[in-house]
């Protein structure tokens, strides 16, 4: 199987990625580690005529970590991420290894995986429980955005032609007692998810729920973050009253669509079930650090 | 037309299995196709063509990506390792050998991949758990195996490769 014919450019600097972009317009599509768009053109889905290869853009492939937070430039492979250890952020480990397969992790970037926004993906569940926001270039002008606003609607992000995806940048957590999990429900390994759940809680020294980040794949059109089960939990002790309080809660978020991977109903018990299951581990997790 | 697509064809170059070889290949061209049928190496699988099972398997600056998934112009300038470059003269490599000597195959069409997948794991983790072979070699389809003595396999060569390191 073969793309549609296409010209094919690799430039050094993003200012040469701006000159093709500005020449072609919306005949090009920026090629990131292509694990998306090379399987979309080989089936004929599409079929840009200009691909632009950033994948030289060498300063885009590195993270940094500040007191304010970690900006992650778009370029980093899953895989990358999947073996990079960043204490304060334990949700972008616990998820990295649940995405695709190691052959396609080895490839596929995290800003490829925004970009093109599948409502399943992974790290858009995972992002939007991190309060992530974007950093979108082009040769005028910086822009950066919440992630939930980049987010329009299914495949659609708030990109325009001339834009660039640079950086991913999450914010420090609330407290150092930060606990995570991703919990995802896959048909068969290396599946997108019938339902994925992201959860991040940073807790206070009493135990009491300091910051909370639910995100959810698969529940909605969209990467969706369940901003209602987050303002339950925050302020609150979590006990496992709570915990069953909020993964009710959780359920009744979302718009999840029956498809072949599974019926809405079936998705919002898993969304329930998946709440649940992450916060009692991560009060058992807590539970464990004091006592020892 | 002929001349059109002519002009579309550029040169790649790529050190594979360790030797430096050229070839044209149009920007649509897939890295398994050029080094098929350019590159005359045919070890290297296509199965699913559609980013699934892993038969394609080669490795891109030593990390195992499914060939059928790159571009051959993306390859430009890099590093590939293929099935071809396992053994060293006349002698199989310790996984093919532990393949061979556990049944790892049947039909031998998922092999390449397996091999270029494993060589990977090993070379990153000499001693893997079976679930973390398990986990390592997920990308990879088997329709003969059940997988079961492809992990019996690794976990062979894990332990023959301990005792006499060997080059890749
Ligand atoms: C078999 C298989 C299984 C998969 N399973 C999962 C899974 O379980 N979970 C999951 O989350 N994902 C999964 N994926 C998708 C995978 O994570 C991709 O890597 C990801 O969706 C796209 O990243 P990429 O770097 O490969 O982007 P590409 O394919 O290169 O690009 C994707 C889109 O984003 C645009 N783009 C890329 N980078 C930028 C940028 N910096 N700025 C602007 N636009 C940009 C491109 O133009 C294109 O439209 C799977 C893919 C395959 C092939
Ligand atoms: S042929 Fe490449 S993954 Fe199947
Ligand atoms: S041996 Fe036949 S597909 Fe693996």
């Amino acid at each position: 199987m073969f793309p549609s014919a296409f010209e094919y450019y690799a430039p050094k600097t993003l200012d040469e990625v701006y000159g093709l972009l500005a020449q072609y317009g919306d005949e090009a599509k920026i090629l990131a580690g292509g694990q998306s768009l090379l399987p979309m053109m080989k089936l004929r889905l599409a079929a840009p005529s200009v691909l632009i290869d950033i994948g030289s853009l060498g300063h885009l492939s590195s993270a940094t970590e500040t007191a304010e937070g970690l900006s992650m430039g778009a370029l980093m492979r899953h895989k990358t991420i999947e073996t990079s250890h960043w204490p304060h952020y334990p949700l972008l480990r616990e998820t990295a290894p649940w995405i695709a397969d190691p052959l396609v992790r080895n490839r596929g970037t995290i800003g490829g995986s925004l970009a093109h926004a599948d409502p399943a993906a992974d790290w858009g569940a995972a992002l939007l429980a991190l309060g992530a926001s974007v950093q979108i270039e082009s040769r005028d002008r910086i822009r950066h955005m919440a992630l939930e606003e980049f987010f329009v609607d299914l495949y659609t992000t708030a990109l325009e032609p001339q834009e660039v995806l640079t950086r991913i940048v999450i914010p420090v957590p609330a407290t150092a007692a930060t606990f995570a999990r991703y919990l995802k429900l896959e048909r068969k390994v290396g599946d997108f998810a019938v339902v994925g759940v992201a959860i991040t809680v940073s807790l206070a020294i009493d135990g009491t729920v300091a910051q909370a980040g639910i995100g959810m794949a698969a529940m909605s059109g969209v990467p969706f973050a369940a901003h209602q089960t987050e303002s339950l939990l925050v302020g609150r002790q979590l006990t496992p009253a709570l915990i069953k309080e909020v993964s009710e809660s959780a359920s009744q978020e979302g718009d999840p669509e029956s498809d072949r991977r599974g019926s809405a109903e079936y998705k919002r018990s898993m969304a329930r079930v998946f709440v649940e299951r992450g916060l009692s581990q991560i009060l058992q997790q807590w539970e464990s650090t004091q006592s020892a | 037309m002929e001349s059109r697509k002519e002009d579309a064809r550029r040169m790649v170059s790529v050190t594979i299995n360790g030797e430096m070889r050229q070839g044209l290949a149009e920007p649509r061209t897939l890295l398994a196709y050029f080094i098929r049928e350019t590159l005359g190496l045919t070890g290297t699988h296509v199965g699913c063509d559609t980013t699934s099972c892993g038969a394609c398997t080669v490795l891109f600056d030593g990390e195992p990506v499914k060939s059928c998934t790159v571009l051959a112009v993306q390859a430009d300038q890099h590093q590939i390792d293929t099935v071809e470059g396992l053994e060293t003269d006349n002698v199989l490599h310790p996984l093919q050998q532990a393949f061979w000597d556990n049944h790892g195959l049947q039909c031998g069409f998922c092999t390449p991949g397996m091999l270029m997948t494993s060589v990977a794991l090993l070379q990153k983790n000499p001693h893997p758990t079976e679930s973390e072979i398990r986990h390592g070699i997920s990308g990879n389809l088997c329709r003969c195996t059940g997988y079961v003595n492809i992990v019996k396999a690794i976990t062979d060569a894990s332990h023959k490769m301990q005792k006499e390191p060997a080059e890749v």
